[in-house]
């Protein structure tokens, strides 16, 4: 049997297979972090109940707080015991008691216990404020693409990185103008592996500018006004992954960002990130990206960058299922997923480009719900600007072939710098002719069922499938340590941030949690605690 | 008998000096603008600069593509590049080297540094794949080769370089914005002297805008620009190591 719709006959039994591999893979992770949190995910909570601002000594307070009762070793019970008591005890907003802390007027340790029913009422409370912020900005996202509408698919995707937020500002309203639909503001290096957020406007970053609340407010202004003149929606796109991972889904949920590079497996594989930690920090992440109305960019075209390109195709594809089935533990949905892939082939393969294009519509038809993020060719640029913007435009030919959903453009100035603003615009220039002059190719084609592209998508599925088996024995965690995914292998007990993970108490409290479980229609953290492990492992 | 003392740019007749330029200007789009580009070119030196395309890049920035004849000239004759000088071996000759002339499996550790996260070059050189055809280090019957990967302090690398003994050590720099690569490659050079390791070691640097000439400035052994494979690190390593009797510094 085949898929009614496949271009390329794939078994729709085999992708079945596949997708309920990945779903006993996602089952065994959910179950792992259910009863864990990290120093982040404690942070965010002080966050989205709008505790905000840094110390003297410049230390942002969602820390202050979060370390002045992870010091005393009673973290394990959830920081929003504490602050909701503090609040309770002394009358004070968060903000007061977050500086009360700091300043050290106030432990709110050795506050008098309020009663449990008061807690939970003045915490669910106070989630509730926070969610109907998110909920604003959502309808907020809703009206204005209504109002102003946004640009087809797939989405011109493109970087600002001047490490300046002001001048990425100006770069992103020439981009904008010039046709772009989505505008990511490139991190400066090496936030990944902080364990804070930076404070307020950036101005000299290093390939980048910090991810801070200030910064996406800037440029989240920015873009609305130029979407306006324009009378076309821009999408604003950060980087919700590394240490922060949850803490950085708040702000962008509280700053109406619309695109979240969000993915755990990247920042175990290329940034040594603990895979406990991050994969409990993804998890509350997901779920306020999924409450935003986020679009989240998962990471995997980066494993063709270390991996060879034809050789590891099947486990981007593994992947993506694997992260498609986490993000619906999260309560992300299909039409949310930007599940990324690449163009990243040695281009001087034989009909390397029929192999690219192969995979792309696979990818489309396994996903056909989800904004892909197809991702240009890296790997083999070289300084040769005038071949590189040939590879550019066979990758925006497959994009719009293959109706990807998110188009990372390519620069024909990678791997040299980052990108000056005629590069973009030449870049974007390129992709508007390529998708407009072949907007509706993918309608006139059909394979030859016994063709190379046929035989090369049935193969990498068959691929996938078989990885997928195989970490469903073994468990995603000894998957990742024995370096299935990139090449690139991570211990469980290795890598940054596993000093902030923590096995929850039996009085852990978490009222932002349970109320975004509640609206995201997840099932209640504790029917996970007492389901038992998969039995039908692999068969 | 071609003249390499007075060489000018070849467009398609000899010295007809034919340059292009593309850059872009921050004024509103228009003919001044056209203006102001043609005038900016002849400013360099240019003679009849013609403006052949102009865009609106919008927020008042124009993009300009700009033909011109240099009236300069290069003595191409009195050039001096300093380069690698060792003669690259393949695969096969330098591990048959290493059994040869040095007796004894070598070590080579190898990462990004300091806040770089681009870890293409370092694996391009590295890994076992290696890169265009040609087999990283890792392959190497006779290199331990350890890729410690992306974000390493200085301080990690000469701590790690004293615990696997290296006998050279590759630091690749990919991001090199308002060149934040220089202090990070020279700190480690300061370490590595602090611990009086700096002479038993091979240190090269690698990246988009590394050379030679710079690496050598730094206080590195060598230097690797884009598009070099592993075998001609390789052969750099195993020559200085046999040069500067490093074989045996146990």
């Amino acid at each position: 049997m085949i898929l009614v719709s496949s271009k390329l006959y794939l078994d729709p039994q085999l992708i079945d297979q596949a997708r309920q591999y990945a779903s006993a893979i996602a089952d065994d992770v959910a179950r792992f972090i259910a009863d864990k949190t990290t120093v982040a995910t404690e942070r965010t909570v002080l966050r989205l109940l709008g505790l905000d601002g840094v110390d003297a000594e410049y230390v942002p307070l969602p820390n202050v707080v979060v370390d002045h009762v992870h010091d005393r070793g009673q973290l394990q019970h959830g920081i929003a015991r504490f602050v909701i008591n503090g609040m309770i005890q002394t009358g004070w907003s968060i903000q007061q008691l977050g500086e009360a802390v700091a300043s050290g007027a106030i432990d709110l340790l050795a506050l008098p216990m309020a009663p449990e029913s008061e807690l939970i009422d003045l915490g669910k409370q106070a989630a509730d404020a926070a969610l109907a912020k998110i909920r604003a900005n959502r309808e907020r996202r809703d009206q204005l693409l209504q109002k102003l509408g946004e640009g087809p698919q797939p989405y011109i995707y493109v970087i600002v990185a001047t490490g300046n937020i002001y001048e990425d500002v100006i770069q992103a309203r020439a981009a904008a103008r010039q046709g772009a639909d989505i505008i990511a503001v490139i991190r400066s290096t090496g936030q990944s592996l902080l364990d804070y957020v930076p404070f307020g406007a950036t101005t000299e970053g290093f390939g980048g500018t910090y991810a801070t609340q200030e910064n996406f407010k800037i440029m989240r202004a920015a873009l609305d006004e130029v979407g306006e003149e324009i009378g076309r929606y821009i999408r604003l796109c950060n980087y919700c992954s590394g240490l922060c991972m949850p803490e950085i889904a708040a702000m962008g949920a509280l700053e109406r960002l619309d695109v979240m590079l969000n993915d755990a497996l990247y920042g175990i594989l290329f940034r040594d990130i603990n895979m406990q930690r991050t994969l409990i920090d993804q998890n509350f992440s997901r779920m306020i990206n999924a409450y935003a109305g986020v679009i989240i960019n998962t990471g995997e075209d980066n494993y063709l960058t270390t991996a060879d390109a034809v050789e590891a195709a099947h486990t981007v594809l593994a992947s993506q299922l694997i992260n498609e089935q986490l993000a619906y533990r999260s309560g992300l949905r299909a039409n949310q997923l930007g599940l990324g892939h690449a163009f990243e082939m040695n281009p001087m393969i034989e009909d390397g480009f029929l192999l690219e294009w192969a995979q792309a519509l696979m990818a489309r038809e396994i996903f056909p719900e989800a904004p892909l993020k197809y991702m240009p060719p890296t790997k083999h640029m070289t300084g040769n600007i005038f071949r590189g913007h040939v590879q550019d435009a066979l990758f925006n030919l497959i994009g719009i072939a293959t109706g990807q959903g998110i188009q990372l453009l390519g620069m024909m100035t990678e791997a040299i710098h980052t990108p000056l603003i005629h590069d973009r615009q030449l870049a974007i220039e390129s992709a508007k002719y390529i998708f407009n002059n072949a907007r509706h190719l993918q309608d006139e084609l059909e394979f030859k069922r016994d063709g190379l592209m046929v035989k090369r998508a049935a193969q990498v599925l068959e691929e996938a499938v078989t990885l997928l088996r195989e970490i469903t024995q073994k468990g995603l965690f000894n998957a990742i340590s024995e370096g299935m995914f990139a090449d690139v292998k991570r211990a469980i007990t290795g890598g940054k941030g596993l000093k902030g993970v923590l096995v929850r108490s039996q009085q852990y409290f978490n009222p932002l949690e349970t109320a975004l479980r509640t609206e995201l229609g997840l099932p209640p953290i504790e029917s996970l605690l007492a389901s038992t492990p998969n039995e039908k492992r692999g068969e | 008998m071609r003249d390499f003392k007075h060489v000018r740019p070849y467009g398609d007749t000899f010295n007809d000096g034919v340059v292009q330029f593309s850059f872009s200007l921050p004024v509103p789009f228009g003919e001044e603008a056209k203006e102001a580009a043609r005038q900016f070119v002849a400013k360099m030196g240019v003679l009849e600069p013609r403006v052949v395309h102009s865009q609106d890049l919008g927020e008042e920035m124009t993009f300009f593509v700009v033909y011109g004849n240099a009236p300069f000239e290069i003595d191409f004759t009195s050039i001096k590049v300093p380069k690698v000088e060792s003669p690259v071996m393949d695969f096969y000759e330098i591990n048959q080297f290493i059994r040869e002339q040095i007796g004894r499996k070598i070590v080579v550790i190898g990462a990004c540094t300091g806040t770089d996260a681009h870890t293409v070059g370092i694996d391009a050189i590295m890994n076992m794949k290696g890169y265009a055809g040609e087999y990283g280090l890792e392959r190497y019957p006779e290199i331990q080769a350890y890729n410690l990967g992306s974000q390493v302090q200085n301080e990690e690398m000469v701590r790690k370089a004293i615990e696997l003994q290296a006998d050279a050590i590759l630091v690749s720099q990919v991001v090199t914005q308002k060149d934040v690569h220089i202090p990070n490659l020279g700190e480690l050079v300061d370490l590595l002297e602090a611990e009086g390791l700096r002479k038993r070691i091979v240190l090269i640097c690698g990246g988009p805008r590394i050379s030679h000439e710079l690496a050598l400035e730094l206080g590195y052994d060598a230097g690797f620009g884009p598009g070099t494979l592993a075998p001609e690190v390789a052969s750099f390593i195993v020559h200085e190591i046999v040069k500067r009797k490093l074989a045996f510094h146990e």
